[in-house]
């Protein structure tokens, strides 16, 4: 990678020059926060809605666990996960430690806690608005997730995007699990590390600007998207 | 039924890992090294020529000592490359390795602001200069993260009869590069391996002071990790990665290896 005392240039030559070194950490950061996304928010959004449609003992500590496991520091779900995957942990048999699955693993215990408390937020929110006429309608709770889940997709969106944000910006948890393995786990944050410990600092800043123009490339792509389709339906 | 939760898991793994996300190549080992052999740029110029010669491709993890033996103690490392000689017969001795050579040596440096507050540069012995920095208290970063330097450092210490503490002495709990960059930030004598130093591009005030005492000697040993507890590890490649290392072959390719004109790593895999 080219180096120079400018991060601002740096970052500029690193994209002009398309070194594949660089391409292949930005295909796999992108590969491994989407797919870690994607998943939580499968998970997250039916998860979120459920919590805010219905009441049931010990909900309160659910909704109150979620809102702090936002907090999560990305460190210790990285050690938990590697004390999983390990050889010598519950999970070892399927030798996933320093993978891009072990990464994937690592950012969807991170974010899906933030999808999660907040689609639950959003949602109750809108369910508020809507409780009556639904219920006037005969609408069933399960039937109402759905369209509830439909009717706040703009602003789970962002919800979504703030997941991908925690996602594509942490280090300490893929450090661990993926070992920063040159050309197999080395993603845009852990490189970063890397070049720092080096005393590489502009190269690192460089790096740095280019991950947030990536990041902010994913955001204009979601908000674009989020646009048409709002314009389009209305 | 205990099958059943297992199985799904198993399913649902294959399944991350079927999205295109494992790598292909089967050939690979893990090795578990030291972070002053990877930010030095050693594996980069070596191990291409191992994965040319026979197709291996190797994966470093590059931890401190301390670290990089629990994760081979843990199965997940199929070799490693360390340098704590007492750490590594130990390791050796309680049957997780199969075997333990030396490889090469480089030497530990003491670093400090060019100013040298404590007055080493001209130190009898390395002993001396670690008295002196302790006599003025001048700033000094420890690396505080049980790696093969940190270790070393403390036998140093102990050498000169000094039992570092107080506001002086900070221990940082990071790598060499980081606390390299610590020490540049706060003007604090650090002791480093050679080869992270002359790699290391961000020295702002620091300058080498003092090198050369047999004390400072580095050695660095490669283990084989021994597959009777952790059958799943890929101990036939490993061997050959190791072989290859104390290799004449393996050798010249780290006495060429060079930083800014020097040499950094010198290998005595050979000299017994």
């Amino acid at each position: 990678m080219t180096t120079s005392d400018n991060p601002f240039t740096t970052a500029l030559a690193l994209i002009a020059g398309m070194d594949p070194v660089l391409l292949g950490i930005v295909a796999l950061s992108l590969q491994v926060s989407l797919t870690a996304v994607l998943i939580a928010s499968l998970l997250a959004l039916p998860l979120g809605a459920a919590l805010a449609l219905w009441r049931f003992p010990g909900r309160g500590v659910i909704i109150v666990t979620l809102n702090a496991l936002m907090g999560l520091p990305p460190v210790v779900a990285g050690l938990t996960v590697y004390l999983l995957l390990s050889r010598a942990g519950p999970l070892g048999q399927f030798g996933l430690l320093f993978t891009p699955t072990a990464m994937v693993i690592a950012q969807v215990i991170l974010i899906l806690p933030i999808i999660a408390a907040l689609t639950r937020q959003q949602i109750e929110e809108l369910h508020g608005e809507y409780h009556d006429q639904l219920r006037s309608l005969g609408v069933s709770r399960p039937r109402m997730m759905p369209t509830l889940l439909w009717d706040a997709r703009f602003s789970l969106l962002t919800v979504v995007l703030a997941g991908f944000g925690r996602a594509s910006a942490e280090v300490g948890a893929v450090m661990i699990v993926g070992g920063n393995i040159d050309g197999v786990t080395r993603v845009m944050t852990t490189a970063i590390v890397l070049e720092t410990s080096k005393g590489n600092l502009p190269l690192a800043l460089g790096l740095g600007l280019v991950l947030l123009g990536l990041v902010l490339l994913v955001n204009a792509v979601a908000h674009l998207v989020g646009e048409t389709a709002r314009r389009r339906l209305g | 039924m205990s099958q059943r939760p297992s199985a799904t898991l198993a399913l649902a793994l294959a399944a991350l890992s079927g999205a295109g996300l494992s790598q292909a190549d089967d050939d690979y080992i893990v090795l578990a090294s030291t972070t002053s052999t990877e930010a030095s740029g050693l594996f980069d110029a070596i191990i291409p020529r191992f994965t040319e010669k026979t197709g291996i491709s190797v994966r470093v993890v590059a931890v401190g000592t301390g670290q990089a033996f629990e994760i081979a103690r843990r199965g997940d490392a199929d070799s490693l490359l360390v340098h704590d000689t007492d750490g590594e017969e130990t390791f050796v001795a309680e049957g997780y390795a199969a075997e333990r050579a030396d490889v090469m040596v480089n030497d530990f440096v003491i670093i400090g602001p060019d100013g040298d507050p404590a007055g080493i540069a001209d130190a009898e012995s390395v002993a001396e200069a670690m008295r002196r920095i302790a006599e003025v208290e001048a700033p000094f970063a420890s690396r505080g993260d049980d790696s093969g330097t940190h270790r070393a450092e403390q036998r140093l210490w102990e050498a000169a009869g000094v039992e570092p503490g107080g506001a002086w002495y900070r221990e940082l709990g990071s790598g060499m590069g980081p606390t390299l960059n610590t020490a540049a930030g706060m003007d604090a004598y650090v002791i480093s391996d050679r080869a992270t130093w002359v790699a290391f591009a961000n020295p702002q005030n620091l300058t080498l002071l003092f090198a050369g005492d047999e004390a400072l000697f580095n050695q660095y040993g490669s283990l084989l990790i021994d597959s009777a507890r952790h059958p799943h590890l890929r101990h036939d490649l490993a061997q050959q990665w190791h072989r290859w290392l104390l290799s004449a072959e393996g050798q010249r390719a780290i006495a060429e290896f060079e930083m800014k004109g020097q040499p950094l790593f010198f290998p005595n895999a050979l000299a017994d």
